[in-house]
């Protein structure tokens, strides 16, 4: 029995482009190995660009991918070895998502709270109305919304980060220890996008939850996480803690994301994007 | 100065009647800017604060429900508003005058057919050169882009996203167009790719001298690239004033706290995002429309909606809080009908 909450043993995943003759394998995430304690709860990143193989991750930890080699053990359980209905919900209650873009996530044809229901229903064994709604309100309560606010809404009703702020809730209902958040804030309007970010931050802290957190916005990630890791088509090529990685990144790649990110400071001389340009061009 | 674009006290509703309920959706309320030569004007706002549809007002892609209520437009390359020539007329001056970035361009480029063949279909017509000459005239631009030339023999799949959205930037400026219109060209792009299409922008605008409006909610892509800058809130200009001013010294209470909600590389300190959510278009709050989630919010800020006043050179700002001197904007010359009388009224 180990005892870390998440670790990745050498996790690699292949997919086959091209059609019946001339398939050629694509190696989305190759050799990845890496461990969350739980000890400590903490906000982890992985950063890429897209076609790094993030998402792929992701959804291994999630358990929706199988690797194509390399073992995920969570809680010392190995997840290919999962089986049966009630296995497989019970590690669903501990690990949860949050999606890209809240309008895919919700039907738009129904009411955002039935989807909360149906997660309370599941997941947190609540099976009278009065449960569910106490469930679903509490979730909603920590995410600064109540279920009077949100009752009888449709999704085209709601702002992007009212929204993500649901996902987020209803991510919580289960009690989960692990949340998988792929790319949250990258859908939502600019004066939301802090609020959420700020919510897992209140989640570490508040909650004990730990979060993996999929980005490729360096500046968020440097201002929540505690430990960071830069993946490049599928390949680790730096991990550490989060100030010290980006910091004095140590990897060429690291530093060619830390050098494009933009800045305000931009606007004082515009011709850094020139020399840049020139630099690219050869 | 001279402008290429002047747009005057300009409103665009989306007229609905549905089931015999009228709304209107004020997505471009009174709206007046201008557009110089040779630079290129930022437009920032988030989602539904109207800053798509007022291009497709300049850009006369107006279909219904979305109707030009009042106001005027003024090109300088057309003599009248865009929006109410033919179909003939506005197809000449397309492309050959007035030119558009999208968003996706994996959307915009014909699938099925090479690069080639869609600058044929876009630009041909306009240059008027024999087939020869043309071609000749495409790799000549794309050299200066820095394309490679083997782009142009490569159909859109082949081609990396970053790519794609270059080479409909060299599709958009290969006419040498007085305006184009970027609508936020690098939000789908990664960071790495985002910075060498953004050069790429700014290098293209520079030489061909066109004037660009771009369009993004992302204030650190404004700092790189924008020379002015104008933000939208709920279909208003709030403020507008030179890039480097406004990240230096917002005026507007909601310059000033998207400013302040960025987190940047080696900052940790804790910051704060917005609270409240943008109101809803078809029913905005009375009065300033950022009132409800301001901070600096007054009993005037309720009442009446502030006029944009220039309040140091080039510094527009709406917020009474800004400076006594913004006063409440004028009743209009011209009173606004009411949304009954337009939807019966439509014909002309």
């Amino acid at each position: 029995m180990n005892q870390d909450l998440l670790r990745l043993d050498h996790v690699s995943r292949l997919y086959h482009s091209g059609g019946l003759f001339g398939r050629t394998p694509v190696r989305a995430v190759a050799d990845v190995s890496f461990a969350l304690g739980t000890s400590q709860p903490e906000v982890f990143s992985i950063i890429g660009e897209s076609g790094s193989g993030k998402t792929t991750l992701s959804r291994m930890i999630l358990n929706l991918v199988s690797p194509s080699s390399g073992v995920i053990f969570f809680r010392g359980q190995n997840l290919a070895a999962l089986r049966g209905r009630r296995a497989r919900l019970d590690f669903m209650r501990c690990v949860q998502p949050i999606l890209q873009n809240p309008f895919e996530a919700f039907n738009p044809l129904s009411r955002v709270e039935s989807y909360l229901f149906v997660s309370a229903a599941t997941f947190a064994g609540a099976r009278s109305r009065a449960q569910r709604e106490f469930k679903v309100d509490e979730a909603l309560h920590k995410v600064g919304l109540s279920l009077a606010e949100v009752r009888g809404r449709f999704p085209h009703e709601l702002s992007g980060g009212q929204l993500q702020r649901i996902a987020v809730a209803r991510a919580l209902i289960s009690s989960p220890v692990l949340i998988v958040a792929d790319e949250p804030v990258s859908m939502v309007d600019a004066s939301l996008r802090m609020s959420i970010v700020n919510l897992f931050k209140t989640m570490r802290d508040d909650l004990g939850v730990s979060i993996i957190y999929i980005t490729h916005d360096l500046a968020t990630a440097y201002y929540i996480s505690d430990r960071v890791l830069i993946m490049q088509k599928g390949r680790v090529v730096e991990t550490g803690p989060a100030q010290a990685v980006l910091d004095h990144p140590r990897d060429p790649y690291t530093r060619l994301l830390k050098s494009s990110v933009l800045s305000l400071d931009g606007a004082e001389d515009s011709r850094n994007l020139q020399v840049n340009m020139e630099a690219t061009a050869k | 100065m001279t402008a290429i674009l002047k747009v005057d006290q300009l409103r665009a509703y989306y007229l609905l009647n549905h089931f015999g309920v009228q709304r209107e959706v004020r997505a471009v309320d009174d709206v007046s800017l201008q557009i110089n030569r040779n630079e290129i004007y930022g437009i920032a706002g988030e989602s539904s604060c109207g800053k798509s549809t007022l291009i497709k007002t300049v850009a006369a892609a107006i279909r219904p429900p979305l109707k030009v209520v009042s106001g005027t437009l003024h090109y300088s390359f057309a003599e009248h508003e865009l929006y109410r020539l033919s179909p003939a007329a506005l197809s000449r001056i397309r492309w050959r005058h007035l030119a558009y970035i999208p968003q996706g361009s994996m959307n915009v480029l014909n699938p099925v057919r090479r690069i080639r063949e869609t600058f044929v279909d876009f630009a041909f017509s306009h240059m008027g050169l024999s087939r020869a000459d043309f071609f000749e005239a495409v790799v000549a631009h794309c050299e200066r882009l820095h394309l490679p030339a083997s782009v142009l023999g490569a159909f859109p799949h082949e081609l990396s996203g970053g790519m794609r959205q270059r080479v409909t930037i060299a599709l958009a400026t290969i006419c040498r167009p007085q305006l184009v219109i970027a609508d936020e060209p690098t939000t789908a792009l990664d960071v790495v790719v985002q910075k060498e299409v953004l050069a790429m922008v700014r290098e293209a605008q520079q030489q061909i001298g066109s004037s660009m409006i771009f369009v993004t909610h992302d204030l650190t892509v404004h700092a790189a690239v924008t020379d002015r800058l104008g933000i939208m809130y709920a279909g208003r200009l709030v403020e507008e004033a030179p890039t480097p001013e406004i990240i230096k010294r917002p005026l507007h209470p909601y310059t000033a706290s998207l400013l302040a909600s960025l987190t940047r590389l080696g900052d940790r300190t804790a910051k704060k995002g917005l609270s409240g959510a943008p109101p809803n278009l078809s029913a905005p709050p009375a009065g300033c429309r950022f009132h409800p989630r301001c901070p600096l919010a007054m009993d005037i800020c309720r009442q009446a909606n502030p006029a944009l006043t220039e309040l140091a050179s080039g510094h527009r700002v709406a917020c009474y809080a800004a400076s006594p001197a913004v006063q409440p904007s004028e009743p209009l010359p011209h009173q606004v009908p009411t949304a009954s009388a337009r939807l019966h009224g439509a014909a002309a």
